[in-house]
């Protein structure tokens, strides 16, 4: 994977994982920086990224409910744990609390795999 | 090197709009047309004497092209930097640089829409993010519900403040003959209107209307022999650092915190002079959210300011006196209609709804989804 990986630019690589069933994250080992979305240099000029798995925890950082007539569901921005944002649903719910805990799992659509998240249930690990 | 030497180098002596509201049998380009050819006349010069064009449009990959071929024109200079519907914020930034430089003597500043008319629904060029487009986000409003839902969970904020918002815009649009949505409405219209994006309804949505705008822009010293009353540039900045809202560091704060400074260090004015707040409300957070980032309440304090019509008419702050996105017009870019609004303000020709003694004004344009921010101080001659 990693050998193949290095021919394609980071998007494909993250995707490449995302159909293995792996959400991959980049981290740069000389700023400590985490890095989503993928790309080809850090916020503050690293360019030496690796690929490192999730721990897959978060936080709610805020969240919004699409209503259309077709149906409804909810937009996120999820905190990883590992200190970066991005965008997701919490498909098993209507909506949820921002500052709620949440788990990462992937989930397959029509268009292909996709990170979801899920609630954590209070007094849970 | 200091850029103060910008203060008042440039002046708008010519400014109109086009088919604001509904205008069903043209297009984009007619509209901006007739919108320019009015600026044109309104500064009392002809066409031919444009020589530097600046333009962004929704539905025009090469706006400065599209437009010179349009009018005739042969610009030596031309700028079509799209930073959505701050462009023209910054363009007015741009054009001042072209005529102080002396890369150009006439600048024409434009923007035409149709898309009321063409379909009823906000046209864009704005292209997927690929790290979204599995959430099936419905931007612009999914962008501005989370920020709304961010402030709300930080600081409290009410559905009820936003809808002080929609209506203190609408109480202006009263009085400007011109505003697209006018009539009575009430808070309970508001917050009992279609939920779209939680916690945001149709309406806290600006308009979906046509409509063009065009400016003229020359050197002071040229602008005393014309025969309407300048409109001087006094300062102007911009400030992005992102495009998807995802990237947006903190949804609560946006920046105008750095552009608002920025414009208002370069005109040495500072909010307690400024007679007129224009604001780019494509949503009600966004006159929230603006108030704080510019400076006339304390960062969270936005809702709690727009309560009791304090920015409605008759109130303490006089806030988008033309109704604003919300209710006056939205043409998918607006930020030149903040910079017609200003004009007629500072020139005494806003009727019903003038204000008294407006010398100076604040244009605040935003860009995207909270992305790019633009601010723009204009002046009357008195301030100079």
């Amino acid at each position: 994977m990693d050998t193949e990986a290095k021919a394609v630019g980071p998007q494909a690589v993250y995707e490449r994982y995302l159909a293995e069933g792996r959400f991959m994250i980049q981290h740069a080992p000389s700023t400590g920086e985490y890095v989503f979305w993928p790309r080809v240099v850090t916020p503050r000029g690293a360019t030496d990224l690796t690929w490192v798995a999730v721990r897959g925890t978060g936080t709610v950082y805020a969240i919004t409910v699409n209503r259309a007539r077709h149906g409804a569901w909810n937009v996120a921005l999820i905190d990883l744990d590992e200190g970066v944002r991005m965008m997701s649903s919490l498909p098993a719910v209507e909506t949820a609390s921002i500052g709620a805990r949440v788990k990462a799992r992937i989930e397959a659509t029509e268009e292909g795999p996709r990170v979801v998240f899920d609630l954590i249930e209070e007094g849970a690990a | 090197m200091s850029h103060h030497n910008l203060r008042g180098k440039t002046a708008i002596v010519g400014m109109a709009t086009a088919g604001v509201g509904e205008a069903p049998g043209f297009s984009a380009m007619e509209l901006l047309g007739q919108a320019a050819v009015a600026a044109v006349a309104d500064a009392g010069l002809k066409l031919q004497d444009i020589d530097g064009v600046f333009a962004a449009t929704s539905s025009h990959a090469f706006p400065t092209m599209s437009v010179v071929e349009y009018l005739g024109l042969k610009p030596k200079f031309f700028d079509g930097t799209n930073v959505g519907g701050s462009s023209f914020e910054m363009h007015l930034l741009q054009a001042t640089l072209a005529l102080e430089a002396g890369l150009c003597d006439v600048a024409l500043i434009c923007y035409g829409s149709n898309q009321r008319t063409a379909g009823g629904r906000l046209v864009s060029m704005s292209e997927p993010q690929w790290h979204e487009t599995a959430y099936k986000p419905r931007h612009p409003i999914t962008a501005y519900a989370l920020a709304t839902s961010r402030h709300m969970a930080q600081f409290g904020t009410k559905r009820e403040q936003l809808a002080d918002v929609a209506l203190a815009a609408r109480g202006w649009a009263n009085l400007n003959p011109e505003a697209f949505a006018r009539g009575p409405l009430t808070k309970d219209q508001v917050l009992s209107a279609r939920m779209i994006s939680d916690p945001l309804t149709a309406a806290d949505c600006c308009l979906v209307t046509d409509g063009a705008a065009a400016c003229i822009l020359v050197r002071a010293d040229r602008a005393r022999d014309l025969p309407g009353k300048p409109v001087y540039f006094l300062g102007a900045g911009g400030a992005n650092y992102h495009r998807s809202i995802v990237a947006m560091p903190d949804l609560t704060t946006t920046a105008a915190a750095e552009s608002g400074p920025r414009a208002m260090q370069m005109a040495g004015v500072t909010q307690a002079d400024l007679d007129l707040v224009m604001l780019y409300d494509a949503f009600t957070i966004n006159t929230i959210l603006f108030l704080e980032d510019l400076g006339f309440c304390p960062k969270g304090e936005g809702g709690r300011f727009v309560e009791g019509g304090r920015i409605a008419p008759g109130g303490e702050l006089a806030v988008n006196t033309n109704g604003g996105g919300l209710s006056c017009v939205h043409p998918g870019m607006y930020g030149l209609f903040l910079i017609a609004e200003a004009v007629a303000q500072i020139r005494g020709d806003a009727g019903a709804r003038q204000i008294a003694e407006c010398n100076l004004a604040l244009c605040h344009g935003n860009g995207g989804t909270l992305s790019s921010q633009c601010t723009a101080i204009l002046g009357s001659e008195a301030v100079l």
